[in-house]
């Protein structure tokens, strides 16, 4: 597949075929994903560099916990503020001269973005990192109208080439190994193969630069909105957003509504942490902020900036008080690179746009928790996330909040039982030693049954030996 | 309201927003007791991260004989390189020399004070990017670009340049070399000051776009193995003047 050519969707999940379907998927992908060892020993290498880094640049703050409330309370004070926050930063940005576009849900967004491509009759469409427009998925709608785009992002532009869509949603490709790299690029752009990712990265750099030249339409995403000011900020490493909102002639961003802060001073501590925590770096290698359009008096820039505005359920976890703060979630990636699941199903077996932790929190919200609810169950709820994340959120509680939720609107009946049963037999001290006696006694049957409720636990573990006496009965006979 | 009667998307997300936050949300679990007490005065919100976060992030120094060792290191630690001159005099025969040695064929510049003795005294072919109108594909043929700065930032290593002051957009991230000019009294502590300085510099209108670079172009997609020169510059150079 070329760039230009449709982008299939690897992983399409309709929900409306089989209702349990995303659930299926991420069951069989997980466990196909733990049996890949070699897969894992890559992902868990890739990452052990950042460990390093993180814990370097984390040591450099005079006190990293102190800067996380900090971090904290700027991006609840936006959040909770966002009725007047919001227009603020809307007025802004339009008396800079930049126009501002509302969209409900990601067909409106899709259809804005495509009315704007027709308006300005764009022909060449460079695009940068975006988390939300692969949420929209917008460059199949942008295909489908016959508009060529490029990802000029290198993660993402090697996994446009590979027709996938990212593994990890601030390293999108990595997952992909460097002999596989060479071969798509010999492929593709024919190039000669070499196991240098110095070379690889340089190959990317020569095939994007013309394409930069020539776009007339620029696509990015946005980091923060600043109400105070009406910039939208860009953090970024490669330089591709920068060449992508300077050379065009069209810059069209694309924005959630959480993405406000109130002003620069709360800016200037989101950047430093955004880079520590996500990447271990001090900074990320450009912080960008953009004001509209060129300015009279400047020598360069777009004729004309446009932003489109996402709700797409965002005001669904902004109604919940108790989830609200998945809302500050500033896209570090952190979560992910602390979870031990994460490191073990890897970036596609979650199915989503927002992989890991914190897009197992707010999937069920953007798609709904009848069929997503599975992913709260993808969590061995030891809070290596909640604690590497930059802005305090507490993820693995909700997880648990997702889980209750959605034994509020679903009950399951078995499970209830079991509970029933479980009470009753725990508050009466006789029949709980009766109940342990029996257990002790036919564990040997459990072993040889295998019972349907024990298969899947059984397929991977074998149960212990049955101990010959009771907890109990060995306590009172050592006292 | 629309023409037809329903209501905007605008109107409909703003109405959503205003009903969601009837219900309040409590604050966030916060370690520093000085950040909570803060904030359930209510009236710190805005301006706590400035007054409270800034003493707890990286250090920017205290005297700008600080700042400018910190500024150095950071930037030495990114991998940038950083040459130290006395006077404009010494950064032109210094950046002559560099073009010579490395074999500079075309270098972009662009109309400003501590810019024009440097990209004049070249002896190689130069570009002006704001004489005339700007010619993209002439740009992306120069090898190097040189720029002025809004501010250095010792915190953390970086440059802050702007579309209103420094060459436009491009200048600073097209040509393969971006060497940028930086005089000692345009050293800051932190982020904040840099905006600060770009702010009360600007007066209120502030340029269409503002920058923070942090060392040359880099990438980590390949195996997180950390290349330079993703798309932006392969090298950054600093010239520190005074």
């Amino acid at each position: 597949m070329t760039p230009g050519s449709p982008t299939a969707d690897p992983h399409p999940v309709h929900e409306a075929e089989d209702p349990h379907l995303a659930k299926k998927k991420f069951l069989h992908d997980a466990a196909e994903h733990v049996r890949d060892t070699s897969h894992r020993a890559f992902v868990r290498k890739a990452l052990g560099g950042y460990y390093t880094s993180r814990d370097t640049q984390k040591a450099r703050y005079r006190d990293w916990e102190q800067a996380r409330d900090a971090a904290s309370l700027a991006k609840w004070s936006a959040v909770n503020r966002l009725d007047e926050l919001l227009p603020r930063f809307v007025a802004a940005f339009e008396a800079n001269g930049g126009k501002v576009h509302w969209a409900r849900t990601a067909d409106e967004a899709r259809d804005i973005i495509l009315g704007l491509l027709r308006a300005v009759k764009a022909k060449a469409v460079i695009k940068s990192k975006c988390m939300t427009s692969e949420e929209i998925h917008l460059n199949a709608a942008m295909e489908q109208d016959g508009y060529g785009v490029v990802e000029s992002d290198l993660g993402e532009f090697i996994q446009q080439l590979r027709g996938e869509p990212p593994y990890h949603f601030v390293f999108p490709c990595m997952h992909v190994r460097r002999d596989e790299i060479s071969d798509l690029f010999g492929k593709h752009l024919g190039t000669p193969p070499t196991d240098s990712p110095e070379e690889l990265t340089m190959i990317a750099r020569r095939h994007m630069r013309r394409l930069y030249v020539d776009a007339d339409v620029g696509i990015t995403g946005a980091n923060f909105l600043v109400a105070e000011t009406g910039q939208i900020s860009i953090t970024e490493n490669e330089g591709n957003a920068r060449l992508t909102a300077a050379l065009p002639r069209v810059h069209i961003a694309l924005a959630g509504i959480e993405k406000v802060v109130a002003n620069l001073d709360d800016l200037a501590v989101l950047l430093p942490m955004l880079a520590t925590a996500g990447a271990g770096q001090p900074m990320t290698c450009y912080n960008t902020l953009y004001a509209g359009p060129r300015r009279p008096g400047e020598c360069d820039g777009p004729e004309e900036m446009h932003l489109v505005l996402l709700d797409n359920s965002r005001t669904a976890i902004l109604a919940d008080p108790e989830q609200r703060d998945s809302l500050h979630c500033i896209r570090c990636g952190a979560c992910l690179n602390v979870c031990p699941i994460f490191k073990n199903v890897g970036g596609f077996t979650y199915g989503t746009t927002y992989q890991g932790p914190i897009g197992s929190v707010i999937t069920p919200h953007l798609r709904g928790l009848a069929d997503w609810n599975h992913l709260s169950g993808a969590s061995s709820l030891c809070g290596a996330c909640t604690d590497a994340c930059p802005v305090r959120i507490d993820i693995h509680h909700h997880l648990l909040h997702n889980r209750r939720n959605a034994a509020r609107s679903t009950p399951n009946r078995l499970e209830r039982l079991g509970h029933r049963l479980f009470v009753t037999v725990a508050s009466r001290p006789w029949l709980y030693a009766a109940g342990g006696a029996v257990f002790r006694n036919t564990l040997w049957l459990m072993k040889k049954l295998r019972p349907p409720l024990l298969r899947d636990w059984l397929a991977t573990r074998d149960l212990p030996p049955a101990p010959p006496r009771s907890f109990r009965s060995e306590w009172r006979s050592r006292s | 309201m629309t023409t037809n009667g329903l209501p905007s998307a605008r109107d409909t997300i703003l109405g959503r927003i205003r009903e969601a936050l009837r219900l309040p949300a409590a604050l966030p679990h916060m370690r520093s007791h000085a950040a909570e007490a803060a904030a359930a005065s209510g009236a710190g919100l805005t301006i706590l991260p400035a007054d409270v976060a800034r003493p707890w992030l990286p250090d920017g120094g205290e005297t700008p004989a600080e700042r400018l060792a910190l500024l150095t290191d950071n930037l030495a630690k990114l991998r940038a390189e950083v040459h130290r001159v006395a006077d404009a005099k010494a950064a032109t025969a210094l950046v002559a020399g560099i073009a010579r040695d490395r074999g500079w064929r075309k270098v972009a510049w662009h109309d400003h004070p501590a810019v024009e003795p440097l990209a004049t005294a070249l002896s190689c072919e130069t570009q002006q990017v704001d004489a005339g109108a700007f010619d993209k594909n002439a740009l992306e043929a120069c090898d190097a670009g040189i720029t002025a700065c809004e501010a250095a930032v010792a915190q953390t290593g970086s440059i802050l340049v702007s579309s209103g002051s420094c060459g436009g957009r491009a200048l600073s991230i097209l040509p393969h070399v971006h060497v940028v000019v930086v005089s000692l009294d345009q050293i800051v502590a932190t982020l904040g000051d840099a905006l600060d300085l770009v702010r009360s510099h600007h007066a209120g209108r502030l340029p269409s776009m503002l920058s923070f670079i942090t060392g040359p172009s880099r990438t980590g997609d390949i195996e997180r193995i950390l290349v330079l020169g993703a798309h932006g510059p392969k090298e950054l150079l600093v010239i520190l003047i005074g």
